[in-house]
């Protein structure tokens, strides 16, 4: 009985994979293994347009599988990952990279944090330096406390 | 009394921030096109009503179009018919439809039932020219000068508003305002 049962889970487990892999919003193959890999790096670094917080491979919209098309026949005319991105932003901008470039209209955000880093810094070194001045006044009574205590 | 400067320019700085962030919220969602200040795409594409001929940027060449991506399929294109009709009727800038992904029957039906604010239709049914323009979404809007340039993009349904505030301005020269 429990035999039978675990041939059954296993079955089920194993037919379950296999819908899976026909579910799969993108069932793109390309010929030459090499090419496809490029082609997955691709369609997951580039953003659906229509969802916008999804990837390219993963969005089931119509411009979507339209966008990978054009990847798809990119790749296979030999363009190079580069100019595939460059095609992309000259059409819909940076914002289809899930990876923003760095350049001079965004670099403020880059370097926010680490301006904000410095800020701190130099607030913290004021305030250790104010306290340190005034340390002379409250100099005796902290000595006393520790020959007290 | 310079205790309290760095806290108030702290926060003037963030108010800064903020009023900008306010000011251009109701774009939010809404991607700046590239293509804006640059040639529109050459295109010589099927033509829906007239088979016969195709419709081409260069007979468009020295004259203000407005480049109108729809579909029958599509809402916002419903909800924006009555602005392209009266921008037809205005008879200041040509339309130029681009019918995305749709049928051609379907098409032809949405044109007799709803009437007809377009100088000619070219039909994309693969969506390649879509992305050309870098329509992510029906209806779009684009609005091109004499030399070809893409000067203004409006996603989302075109109303009178957008019309008179954005477009006409543009293609009159004259500030908004002023008549």
């Amino acid at each position: 009985m429990e035999r039978s049962a675990r041939v059954v889970l296993i079955t089920a487990c194993l037919a379950l994979a296999l819908v899976r892999a026909a579910w799969a919003v993108d069932p793109t193959e390309l010929p030459d293994p090499a090419l496809q890999a490029r082609y997955l790096a691709l369609t997951h670094e580039l953003r659906c347009m229509q969802c916008q917080n999804e990837a390219l491979a993963d969005s089931p919209v119509g411009l979507a599988a339209d966008l990978r098309r054009e990847v798809r026949d990119q790749l296979l005319a030999g363009k190079s990952d580069e100019q595939i991105r460059a095609w992309m932003t000259a059409r819909y901008g940076d914002f289809i990279l899930f990876r923003p470039r760095y350049s001079l209209r965004n670099a403020w955000l880059w370097g926010a944090p680490f301006a904000l880093l410095l800020i701190g810094a130099l607030v913290c070194w004021r305030v250790v330096r104010t306290r340190t001045t005034l340390l002379p006044g409250d100099h005796e009574p902290l000595e006393e406390d520790g020959q007290n205590g | 009394m310079t205790k309290f400067l760095l806290p108030l320019g702290l926060f003037v700085l963030l108010a800064v921030v903020l009023a900008i962030g306010i000011r251009h919220s109701p774009e939010k969602g809404i991607i700046a096109s590239p293509l804006l200040g640059k040639p529109a795409p050459v295109f010589a594409l099927p033509n829906l009503t007239d088979p016969a001929h195709e419709v081409r940027s260069a007979d468009l060449r020295g004259h203000w179009y407005l480049f109108n991506v729809w579909g029958t399929w599509c809402g916002g294109c419903r909800e924006e018919h009555q602005a392209l009709l009266q921008v037809r009727r205005a008879a200041v800038v040509p339309i130029i439809g681009l019918d995305w992904k749709d049928d051609d029957a379907q098409a032809l039906g949405w044109l007799t039932q709803l009437g007809n604010p377009y100088q000619s239709v070219a039909t994309d049914h693969s969506g390649r020219e879509a992305i050309e323009w870098g329509v992510y979404g029906a209806p779009e809007t684009f609005l091109v000068n004499p030399q070809g340039i893409v000067v203004y993009k409006h996603v989302g349904a075109l109303t009178p508003d957008t019309w008179s505030r954005e477009i006409l301005p543009r293609v009159s020269g004259r500030p908004a305002g002023s008549s």
